[in-house]
């Protein structure tokens, strides 16, 4: 009986154990980073629309193919200037679902007014 | 009074006074305000010289002009005119700036009143730091008094990522310092000094700063552009008031997915555009009131408020 007892024990741990291998692989493939490159030129982001899971960290990376650009979101409170040859790094995670819409605010040439786009943050 | 009784009845019987404390030492009239210290003045703003689309507007190169007109038919004449940025709109190569300012500076040449006063907007001055709005128009920030009212001309334009900066917030606290906390101020700007809208860039991104400045002082008004379209907005007492502009209207806060340039109406040509007259009266208590009365492109028979 106690033997039995232990294996079907120890087989049930196993299994449990496995389930939570499982299950924190899971989670921190979930937790990762959103890792988004993201180029700036002359006028234009791209892509310009980045889609973010909510409450998890993403690092969005940015690099100019042209000139100086800026990336600021003002409802998500970030912001960078953009530079040729350089990558640009914002971190943020983001808490609530939502569109939220950026825009350049660095005057870079005739069609900067243009230069915009949207992160979608999704649940 | 120096408005006429005509302009004066228009602006009373479409509404849109604003009553504001102002200084105390106004000489005070039989009727119960000061007449010596009264004054008018004219806000123009966002005019784009140089701007070309006719489906936006197909009467770029005349819609000033007319404003301009109108201006010079107003019985009342304004102690002087403001223009309030993006004077001219914007374009990457500095021979056609120059070439486009000087046009717009002909252009105004045309207005009776000779006192004129300059801002710079982000189409003027965001490329070359204002370098050459300043070869034409002067300073891009600035003091100047007019019958017992302080006027202060910020510029948050020029740097680069539309703010005012550290050197000139700075200047303005020292400009405020000596000043009686009743003091009049009219501050004129290009970009409103609170979040508007951000993600329309319809703010300034170091406005709180300004306006905390602002704060202490008990009777400020903030006159602005680059909205292109009437705001009205009170910020603690301190209220801000955008007006028109004199090339294309753009649409009321969020009320688009995008801040596109509205189309022209020909049913309603015009239509959106035109200019501001402010009238700084002494009310009963011997402090001034601010009246502001809206006019479009055209006469069509009185302001728009
Ligand atoms: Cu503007
Ligand atoms: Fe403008």
């Amino acid at each position: 009986m106690r033997s039995v007892s232990g294996e079907r024990s120890a087989g049930g741990l196993i299994i449990i154990l496995f389930l939570i291998c499982l299950a924190v692989d899971v989670f921190a493939a979930d937790q990762a980073e959103q890792i988004i490159r993201i180029t700036a030129k002359k006028f234009e982001y791209s892509p310009n629309e980045i889609r973010l899971k909510k409450g998890v960290p993403a690092v969005l990376e940015f690099t100019s193919l042209d000139r100086l650009h800026g990336f600021i979101c003002p409802d998500l409170d970030i912001r960078t200037d953009i530079n040729p040859g350089k990558v640009s790094t914002v971190r943020l995670v983001p808490q609530k679902a939502g569109t939220y819409d950026f825009h350049c605010d660095i005057f870079c040439g005739e069609g900067h007014e243009d230069m915009a786009g949207t992160i979608i943050v999704e649940e | 009074m120096i408005i006429s009784r005509r302009d004066f009845l228009k602006v009373a019987g479409v509404g849109g006074a604003v009553f504001l404390m102002g200084p105390r030492n106004l000489a005070e009239a039989a009727d119960g305000h000061s007449t010596q210290d009264d004054f008018f003045f004219v806000q123009m703003s966002d005019t784009h010289w140089g701007f070309n689309d006719p489906k936006i507007n197909p009467d770029s190169q005349g819609t000033l002009k007319k404003a301009i007109a109108y201006v010079n038919s107003l019985e009342t004449q304004p102690d002087f005119i403001a223009f309030t940025g993006d004077l001219t709109h914007n374009t990457e190569d500095p021979g056609e700036r120059r070439k486009r300012m000087a046009e717009f500076r002909d252009i105004i040449s045309e207005l009776k009143v000779k006192n004129i006063k300059f801002l710079p907007g982000e189409h003027d001055a965001s490329f070359d730091k204002g370098e050459a709005f300043q070869e034409f128009f002067g300073k891009t920030h600035y003091i100047f008094d007019h019958k017992g009212v302080h006027f202060i001309a910020i510029d948050n334009v020029s740097e680069k990522t539309s703010t005012i900066g550290d050197a000139q917030l700075q200047w303005l606290s020292e400009i405020l310092k000596p000043l009686d906390k009743e003091s009049p101020i009219v501050v004129l700007t290009h970009r409103p000094l609170f979040d508007l809208l951000p993600k329309w860039d319809w703010w300034t991104q170091d406005g709180a700063k300004a306006m905390e400045l602002l704060m202490p002082f008990k009777n400020v008004i903030v006159l602005y552009g680059h909205i292109h379209q009437e705001n009205h907005h009170v910020a603690g007492h301190i209220p801000l008031y955008s007006a028109r502009g004199l090339m294309y209207p753009l649409p009321a806060p969020a009320s688009l997915p995008k801040r596109i340039q509205l189309p022209w109406d020909p049913a309603d040509p015009y239509k959106g555009m035109g200019f501001r007259g402010v009238e700084a009266r002494a009310g009963k208590t011997g402090n001034p009131e601010y009246q502001l009365t809206g006019y479009s492109v055209i006469n069509k028979g009185g302001g728009y408020r």
